[in-house]
This record gives C-alpha cells, sequence and structure tokens, in this order.
C-alpha cells in the first residue's frame, strides 16, 4: 500500500483561457495534519475537487490513497470531505440530512448519533437545519465528513463561523483524528490555527505550488526579522535604509518596517537609528511564523 | 452496483417523505382530484360543458365501463404539471444547495445516482397516481347517484380493466412530466428557472401554439403526455402520443445524463 495520502503531479485545471490550478505537483504522507493555505483564488477549491472527482483536470494526475484520482469510487469511501463550507437539506433535522448521506454511503445509522454528540450537536440534532447557527452548520459539515470513518479528511475551512472554544474543539478534534492514523488535508485561512497543527504545508499562490513539504522545513528556509516603529512614521524609511545599507533585507508594512536579521543586530540597529536622529519606539525581535512566512511567500499584504 | 442503487433509492425517499414535499403535494393532488370530480359530476347539465375545455360528458357515457375513470384520466395534465414541479424542484435543488457535492462524494457514479433518483421518483409519481386514482373514483362514486350516472358497469371485469388500464395510463403520463421536470432541473440547475420554464412551456406556450395552429397538437410534448392519460384523444391516437412522448423523454434523459455525468460540479 501507498504511504501517501495524496500524491498529484503535473495537476493542472484549465477555465477558458486562465489555469486555475497550474502543474501542481505534491504529496501528503499517511497519518499527518497537513495545511493547505493560499490567498482567495489561489486554486485550493478547485484542487479540493479534482481530488474528490467533482471535477476533471485538464492535466497531470493524482492519487489519492494509491488509487488514481480518475477512479473516486475505489477511494472515496475511505475519504470524507468538506468543501466550501457544509450544504444541507434546509428543510430536513440536523440528524435526518447526516442519515441521507449515511443511507447513501451504507454507513450504520447508529454513526449518526455518535457523530452529533462528537461534535457537540447532540441537543440540536432534530432541529431543521435551517435554524442552525453558522457554527452548528460547520459542526455538522465535519460530522458528515467523518461518517466513513475516514482513512484521509479533506476539510476545505472548517473552522469558518465557529467561535474560539469551537476552533480549538477542532483543533483537537483533528489531533485526535491524526494520532488514531488519519491524514487530515485541511485548508483554512486562520494561519495561527494551522501552525499549531499541521506538520505538512502546501501553500498555493496563482494556482502554482510554491511550497510542499514539512511546516518546520518552511520556517528553516525563513530569516528572523524585528519590526520596528518609530516616533515620527516620516522616520520609517530613513530606517528602512540603514538596514539596507547593512546588508538587511527591509520593507514597510501596516506602519511598521519589517526587517530580517537575527535578534542580535537590533542593538546594532538602535544605535545607527539613534545617531542618525531616529528615535525607536518599538523594536520587537520575531521568529517566523506561518503568518508571516504566507504574506512573504505568496506576496499577499495585510 | 443494484445495491448502490437501492441506498441511493431510500436516501432520496428520506428527502421526499418530509411531511411539507409529500403532504404538501399529496394535498394538491386530492385537491385537483376533487375539483375535477366534482365539476364532472355537479355540472353535468350545464350548457358550458363539464369537461376539459367545454366539453360535455353526459350522462351516458359516465354510465359506461369507463364512467369511474373519466375524471381520473382527465386529471393526468394536471398531476403532471405537479409532477414536474416536485421532481425538477427535487433535482434542481442539489445544484443551488451545493448538496449534490455532498452525494457525489458518498456516491461517485454519476450515472447510479440518476437511476437511482428516477427509480425513487418513478414511486412517488405511483403514490401521486394512487392517491387520485382512489380520490377521483370514490368522489365520482360518491356523487354518480345523486346526478343519476349509473355505476352499474363501472366495476365490472371491463370496469375494472379500465380502472388498470387508466391508472397505467396516468402513471406513464405523470412519470413523463416528471422526468422532463428532472431533465430541466439538472439543464437549469435552479428550481425556480427548471419550474417557471416547464410551467410556462406546457400551460402557456403549448396552448397558444395550440391555439394559433391547432395541427402542432399533434405533437408538442405537453399534450402528448396528457393524451396518454387519457387513452388518446379524437386528433391524437394513444399509440401516437405514447411514441412520440417515449421519444421526447427518451432525448431528454440521454441530454440529462450526458449533462450530469460529464459536467464538473463545480458549485
Amino acid at each position: 500500500m501507498s504511504k501517501l495520502a495524496i500524491s498529484v503531479d503535473d495537476l493542472s485545471k484549465k477555465y477558458g483561457t486562465g489555469l486555475a490550478v497550474s502543474h501542481a505537483k505534491f504529496e501528503v504522507p499517511l497519518g499527518t495534519i497537513c495545511g493547505f493555505v493560499g490567498p482567495n483564488g489561489a486554486g485550493k477549491t478547485t484542487t479540493i475537487r479534482m481530488l474528490l472527482g467533482l471535477i476533471s483536470p485538464t492535466g497531470g494526475k493524482g492519487e489519492i490513497l494509491g488509487e488514481p484520482i480518475t477512479s473516486p469510487d475505489k477511494y472515496l469511501s475511505s475519504v470524507g470531505a468538506m468543501i466550501e463550507g457544509p450544504a444541507f437539506y434546509p428543510a430536513l433535522s440536523g440528524a435526518e440530512n447526516l442519515r441521507v448521506l449515511a443511507t447513501l454511503g451504507g454507513f450504520p445509522q447508529e454513526r449518526v448519533d455518535q457523530l452529533l454528540k462528537q461534535v457537540g450537536l447532540a441537543e440540536r440534532g432534530k432541529s431543521k437545519y435551517k435554524t442552525y447557527s453558522l457554527g452548528m452548520k460547520q459542526r455538522l459539515g465535519i460530522a458528515a465528513a467523518l461518517l466513513p470513518n475516514p482513512k484521509l479528511l479533506i476539510l476545505d475551512e472548517p473552522t469558518n463561523g465557529l467561535d474560539p472554544e469551537g476552533i480549538q474543539e477542532i483543533r483537537q478534534l483533528l489531533r485526535t483524528l491524526a494520532d488514531n492514523g488519519t491524514t487530515v488535508f485541511v485548508s483554512s485561512h486562520l494561519l495561527s490555527e494551522l501552525e499549531l497543527i499541521s506538520e505538512y504545508l502546501v501553500m498555493l499562490r496563482k494556482g502554482e505550488v510554491v511550497f510542499a513539504g514539512p511546516i518546520q522545513e518552511l520556517f528553516d528556509q525563513q530569516q528572523p526579522f524585528m519590526i520596528v516603529k518609530t516616533e515620527r512614521e516620516a522616520d520609517l524609511q530613513r530606517i528602512i535604509e540603514i538596514a539596507q545599507n547593512a546588508g538587511h533585507k527591509a520593507h514597510k508594512r501596516d506602519g511598521t518596517a519589517h526587517i530580517e536579521g537575527p535578534a542580535e543586530w537590533a542593538g546594532v540597529l538602535n544605535k545607527l537609528a539613534f545617531e542618525s536622529g531616529v528615535l525607536i519606539t518599538q523594536l520587537s525581535p520575531q521568529v517566523p511564523n506561518l503568518e508571516e512566512t504566507f504574506f512573504e511567500m505568496t506576496g499577499d499584504q495585510k | 452496483m443494484i445495491r448502490s442503487i437501492t441506498r441511493i433509492f431510500f436516501a432520496e425517499w428520506r428527502k421526499l417523505r418530509r411531511p411539507t414535499l409529500l403532504l404538501g403535494t399529496l394535498g394538491a393532488v386530492s385537491f385537483f382530484s376533487v375539483l375535477v370530480s366534482s365539476v364532472l359530476f355537479l355540472m353535468i347539465d350545464s350548457p358550458q360543458g363539464n369537461g376539459d375545455r367545454g366539453v360535455q360528458i353526459t350522462r351516458e357515457m359516465l354510465s359506461l365501463s369507463s364512467g369511474a375513470t373519466q375524471s381520473f384520466s382527465s386529471i393526468g395534465g394536471l398531476l403532471g404539471i405537479i409532477a414536474l414541479c416536485v421532481f425538477a424542484a427535487q433535482t434542481a435543488q442539489e445544484y443551488s444547495l451545493g448538496t449534490l457535492r455532498n452525494l457525489l462524494v458518498r456516491q461517485p457514479g454519476r450515472i447510479r445516482i440518476l437511476v437511482g433518483k428516477l427509480a425513487s421518483m418513478k414511486t412517488f409519481a405511483m403514490l401521486m397516481t394512487l392517491v387520485s386514482a382512489i380520490i377521483s373514483i370514490g368522489v365520482s362514486y360518491a356523487l354518480a347517484g345523486g346526478k343519476n350516472v349509473s355505476t352499474e358497469l363501472w366495476f365490472n371485469a371491463d370496469g375494472r380493466l379500465e380502472i388498470a388500464k387508466t391508472l397505467l395510463n396516468v402513471f406513464l403520463s405523470i412519470l413523463g412530466f416528471g422526468i422532463i421536470g428532472m431533465v430541466l432541473g439538472i439543464v437549469l440547475r435552479s428550481p425556480i428557472s427548471s419550474i417557471s420554464l416547464g410551467v410556462l412551456w406546457l400551460l402557456i406556450i403549448e396552448n397558444i401554439v395550440g391555439a394559433l395552429k391547432s395541427s402542432t397538437l399533434n405533437w408538442l410534448p405537453g399534450n402528448q403526455l396528457s393524451i396518454i392519460a387519457t387513452g388518446g384523444s379524437p386528433n391524437v391516437s394513444y399509440s401516437h402520443a405514447l411514441s412520440l412522448s417515449a421519444i421526447y423523454v427518451s432525448v431528454a434523459l440521454v441530454i440529462a445524463t450526458v449533462l450530469f455525468t460529464k459536467r464538473d460540479v463545480s458549485n
């Protein structure tokens, strides 16, 4: 059996003249949590839809649990998915919605109550879906994805609409699932959340994979940096010039200067600024985090 | 294959059996069955006629072995429109609600999904037919005595055969309308658009075209399906209506199958 949960090679999807996904190549090992990130319109959902056999690739190939994505019937019984938010029948109750899917997939009906309890919807299972809050809908979507007791769980923005407590619960749930051997492939805009749980990361930008691999490998590629604030915003440009003259990359962002360099260089910078007549009011050395790295690599500005 | 189609069938019935849909549809079926049967008998002496488009259906005609099913057969067109709306809404909502992606993740065999859906809707059409038959024959029987219509021949061997024939014809007619609704749902992917187009075509366009040029009634699809329910008309034979409807429905099904199986599910 393949040691990879997902493997895609040269995968592309063309709409008209534009490439929504362009020659994507990445692998996700079994039993890991893999974050899937990229700005809006980067091609995440299109990729997920191709993995689930909902849309046909226009080029390349892919495998899920060792089976080609051209034969989704061979692997989907072991895959749970929630794509682009939950979608259910508004006039049916949450439990009945799950029963429709359980009947369809041939899963035992007892699993419905068990899953409602697991996602914290046991008390509202009999309420109509249309009466659910966004967070409850999201929980039901996750319950539906867990119906097959999946080997691979693909979730598209699972924490949308959840409160901090709900986000924490989902994080714990994903961790438990991964500890029990389920591979989790999760896209989210909550990069700090992904950073907490992911071991692997696939990053897309304009349909192209800009990084795929262990998350630590990504951080190792990044330089530490510092955030600098000055008494007068006009002095930021002077700070950037000082840093650049000393051979450090620097740019302005959100009324601060971001300067690449080790924490030890902060003292030197402070001294150089003082000598130039610039008063630094904040100087915070930072280690690379997913959010910073994401903006760095995708070119997105906050 | 059979097992997965059976699962799809029962999954579909979980949606079809919800009270608003099931009772609402059967309520509409009952209403039209009572209405048409009542008009047929209560207006039997009216100079404006008691049948479709002012046609006079006399006591003598109603006393024949086909009398019990006279009203039931003329409801076919109305039941067909109800079936078209239900089938179109049930199919198109999978696109508009985004639930089709859930169905396809749990059951990637798209032809199987289509066959399972069709099978469940067939039984739904069967239920509509049975309810309408029971109500319209029941109301006809209850009103016949008061209007001096003899029911002696209604339930003899010939009468029972007429009932069986009409049941089959009305069922085929409803099913035909329903399949057209389902195809519209797949093609247009919106319940409102598919129901509007279907009803607009059947109730308005076909009637206008038929009134302007009566020969078009020999091939307009809605008219053929309604004629199946009545077992033929003076101008269009039953076999003509049946074979032409079979062609329309088959072509529509082929288009729907190709679209359903080949089209990307991107909503």
